[in-house]
């Protein structure tokens, strides 16, 4: 740990508190539909799309009809992506001529890729400069990066909207928020993020893959036969050229950060540096990790009309947020014990020390672990290091956000909602603790939303450990796609589940997932993890939006206070452990112990 | 029925301008701003032949080169159209390994200094095109001796190759292998 690497640390949430009141009121104006400075340029656009698609922006939906519009768009949209993918080698756009997605065997890896991206989980089981075209990047990825964010947006409006609106049952129009949300908020934002990206160097062009000549003409390469046929002749092969892979980079990546999506346009994401060349280009696409999801805080406050309650959640937010930074930061500066004693692991001003297997040296430590807590708080799920190298409780950090339920920022709208289904849960607890009926900003808490919080809550826990455990028992389909042994394999998986049910798309990235049993049970963990959430949450919307709004009393439980952000991050922590505290213990926990006893696999 | 056929229009519509319209109009701008950075930050030679990317390290493995970090990337490393890491866990036995029998190498070309971890601990994207300035003077003893030049002469090329934290405060000091290679073969060639 260096007093350098604690100040970048310090200037990113600086930075990040100080985005959160001017962007977060921006949005609820935008939600609102009034005028912000944009609607000149960006109300043709918005009137073109509802004439064309026959949307009256006046109507607006009940809970049921507002959950029809998003099932129809996502269902639509992923299919339209699912034959993008198969098709892609007869269509445009394409100079490194490559084939269908999963041709010519099918592994699933098309369905999976349109689950992942549809959900705003990003869950890469395929290498993009190996697998997809420019069009499928552009038309498909790019664009779904948009929707699936926007999406996500909405159902926290709707929510909102349901607490903050009585005796109605009306909670705002689909169709209405989705486009108000990509056109006013992300394309804007994407547009600045990606024109600096590129000044950094992040690359934006349709040309062909560049061949260079490498300066050191004596560079031989050994390729090992690892078939395991009982053929081990290695070859050695001349290798004098490298092939540099290219693509509309930037566009893509600027969108994929601001919506919390994650899904890199390379294999190895944002450490790929033409996907993030630079430290500055790491902060710009960092702080665009966590933008939206911290200004939701103020939009809620705002929309509620009550401030001081958007601050009570960010603080809640942010105090989980440092916690994972400090303990990642410290855990992956210490020195592996298992590496001979003339390696030098110590940081000073000439090296940055620390774990350093799968980072990168323009990043070092403090960034890295910035990133990996930043991006599996939010449900971003980009990496700008490799996760599957990280120590047992630096990898541990990442892991615990994940199964926290992303609700630490979270994902663009799917924090919020994640964190409001919390606070229903805090409030409720809070009023059994005094024995009267909870009510949240002036309304009560009854079974029906109880019941729906519960579903809510449970179904990502029942998809990772069920399928985690059944992964284990199957030596074939489930453990063979380990890349580490011991307690670290487990981790793999484990992780790999956690991703897709809670829509990260992060990975331990060793875990070969591009299989059909893998590329199948987490597509159906992230459909889940998404629409079994989302339902419940618009349930709720509709719900509360039809009460109404009680006086508030000596015996309210306020939402307003630090007592209150105190025992919402209570709520989250207890939730969390009951449920993955055993798994955690024979996984990354494990490992620590017999990292320190000298054990390796 | 209604929601799917707006569905329908709206998915068509909204991917034309969101899927097309939008990042070949910015491919367009980028290419006018920023043409070198768009197009990959290319190093050509004086004939116009492609060498390399500023950005995208290179394998070297002749001693009289400064070689980059291990890389994952392809079978044979630095694969820049396969990018990838080891994603090999602290307590790995293959990477246990692979790290002792780098350091033992390492270690006999400079038995004077401990070796700093990055030089043997493959990067994330395996084209890590930087080192740290400790593992380019860790190396600057076996290249001043394979090129046949006083280590100090050497020592003040590695000092011009250094990146300073950008702005002052953002990332980490660091040295572009590629970079300090060619500056290498131009001034002292072997």
């Amino acid at each position: 740990m260096s007093l350098s690497g604690w100040f970048q640390i310090v200037f990113y949430f600086a930075l990040l508190l100080l985005i959160t009141r001017p962007l977060g009121a921006y949005m609820a104006r935008v939600y609102e539909g009034e005028r912000t400075f944009l609607s000149r340029f960006l109300r043709p656009a918005e009137n073109l799309i509802f004439r064309f698609c026959r949307v009256d922006e006046e109507w607006e939906m009940n809970w049921k009809e507002y959950s029809l519009a998003l099932i129809a768009f996502s269902l639509v949209s992923g299919v339209a992506l699912f034959f993008l993918q198969r098709l892609q080698g007869y269509l445009p756009l394409n100079p490194q001529d490559l084939p269908g997605v999963d041709s010519p065997d099918y592994t699933g890896s098309s369905f999976n890729t349109a689950v992942s991206f549809m959900t705003n989980t990003n869950w890469q089981g395929y290498g993009g400069e190996t697998t997809m075209t420019y069009l499928t990047q552009m038309m498909g990825l790019t664009y779904q990066n948009f929707f699936s964010a926007a999406v996500g947006m909405s159902v926290a409006i709707a929510l909102i909207r349901g607490i903050a609106r009585r005796e109605t049952d009306h909670i705002g129009n689909f169709w209405v928020d989705t486009v108000r949300g990509a056109l006013y908020v992300l394309l804007p934002a994407s547009l600045i993020l990606a024109l600096l990206l590129v000044s950094q160097g992040v690359v934006q062009n349709l040309n062909p893959y560049e061949t260079a000549t490498l300066a050191d003409e004596s560079t031989m390469a050994q390729i090992g036969n690892e078939s395991g046929s009982g053929d081990s002749v290695e070859l050695k092969q001349a290798v004098n050229t490298q092939t540099i892979a290219q693509g509309p980079a930037a566009s893509q990546i600027a969108i994929k950060q601001l919506g919390t999506n994650g899904g890199g346009f390379f294999n190895v994401n944002s450490s790929h540096p033409f996907e993030n060349p630079t430290p500055f280009s790491n902060l710009l696409q960092l702080f665009a990790i966590l933008l939206i999801p911290a200004a939701f805080t103020y939009t809620l406050g705002r929309m509620v009309g009550s401030q001081k309650h958007g601050w009570a959640v960010f603080g809640a937010m942010a105090s989980l947020f440092l916690a994972g930074v400090i303990v990642s930061y410290w855990a992956e500066s210490r020195s592996n014990p298992l590496f001979p004693g003339n390696v030098d692991q110590i940081a000073s001003e000439t090296s940055p020390g620390g774990n350093m297997e799968g980072k990168e040296t323009r990043f070092g430590i403090a960034n890295s672990v910035l990133w990996a807590t930043a991006t599996t708080a939010a449900s971003n799920g980009s990496v700008n290091s490799m996760h599957d190298s990280y120590t047992p409780l630096g990898g541990l950090v990442p892991l615990a956000n994940i199964l926290l339920g992303e609700v630490i920022f979270g994902g663009v709208g799917a924090g919020m909602y994640g964190m409001l289904v919390f606070i229903i849960l805090t409030v409720f607890i809070a009023g059994l603790m005094v024995g009267r009926t909870p009510e949240y900003l002036g309304k009560k808490i009854e079974a029906f939303e109880m019941k729906m919080v519960v579903i809510a809550i449970l179904v990502m826990p029942l998809f990772i450990l069920s399928f985690t455990a059944i992964s284990v028992l199957m030596p074939e389909a489930g453990l063979s796609s380990r890349n580490n042994l011991g307690p670290h394999g487990l981790t793999e998986i484990l992780y790999a589940f956690s991703s897709g049910a809670g829509n990260n798309g992060s990975a331990f990235a060793g875990l070969n997932a591009n299989t059909l049993w893998y590329n199948t049970t987490i597509g159906l963990s992230m459909l889940f993890g998404r629409f079994f959430i989302i339902l419940p949450v618009l349930a709720i919307a509709g719900n509360m939006a039809a009460k109404k709004r009680v006086p508030s009393g000596a015996g309210t439980f306020p939402v307003t206070t630090p007592l209150f952000a105190v025992l919402l991050v209570g709520v989250v922590l207890i939730v969390g452990a009951l449920t993955f505290f055993p798994v955690l213990s024979l996984g990354p926990i494990l490992e620590q112990f017999l990292m320190s006893s000298g054990e390796s696999f | 029925m209604r929601n799917l056929l707006t569905a329908v229009l709206f998915t068509f519509l909204t991917t034309l301008l969101f899927g097309l319209v939008y990042p070949l109009a910015f491919t367009g701008l980028a290419q006018i701003i920023f043409p070198h950075q768009a197009n990959g930050s290319l190093v050509k030679d004086e004939s116009g032949k492609t060498i390399g990317s500023e950005l995208i390290g290179q394998p070297f493995v002749s001693p009289g080169y400064f070689r980059p970090r291990p890389s994952a990337a392809g079978d044979a490393g630095y694969d820049a159209g396969a990018s990838g890491g080891s994603n090999l866990g602290p307590t790995s036995a293959e990477l246990i390994a692979r790290i002792r029998t780098d350091t033992e190498l390492m270690q006999a070309e400079n038995p004077a200094a401990k070796v700093p971890v990055d030089l043997v601990t493959a990067s994330a994207s395996g084209l890590d095109p930087h080192i740290s300035p400790a593992a380019a003077k860790f190396q600057i003893p076996r290249v001043a001796r394979e090129r046949g030049i006083s280590e100090s002469d050497l020592g003040s090329l590695v000092s011009r190759f250094t990146e300073e934290r950008q702005f002052g405060f953002l990332g980490e000091p660091r040295v572009n292998v590629l970079l300090l290679n060619l500056e290498l073969d131009k001034r002292f060639p072997k």
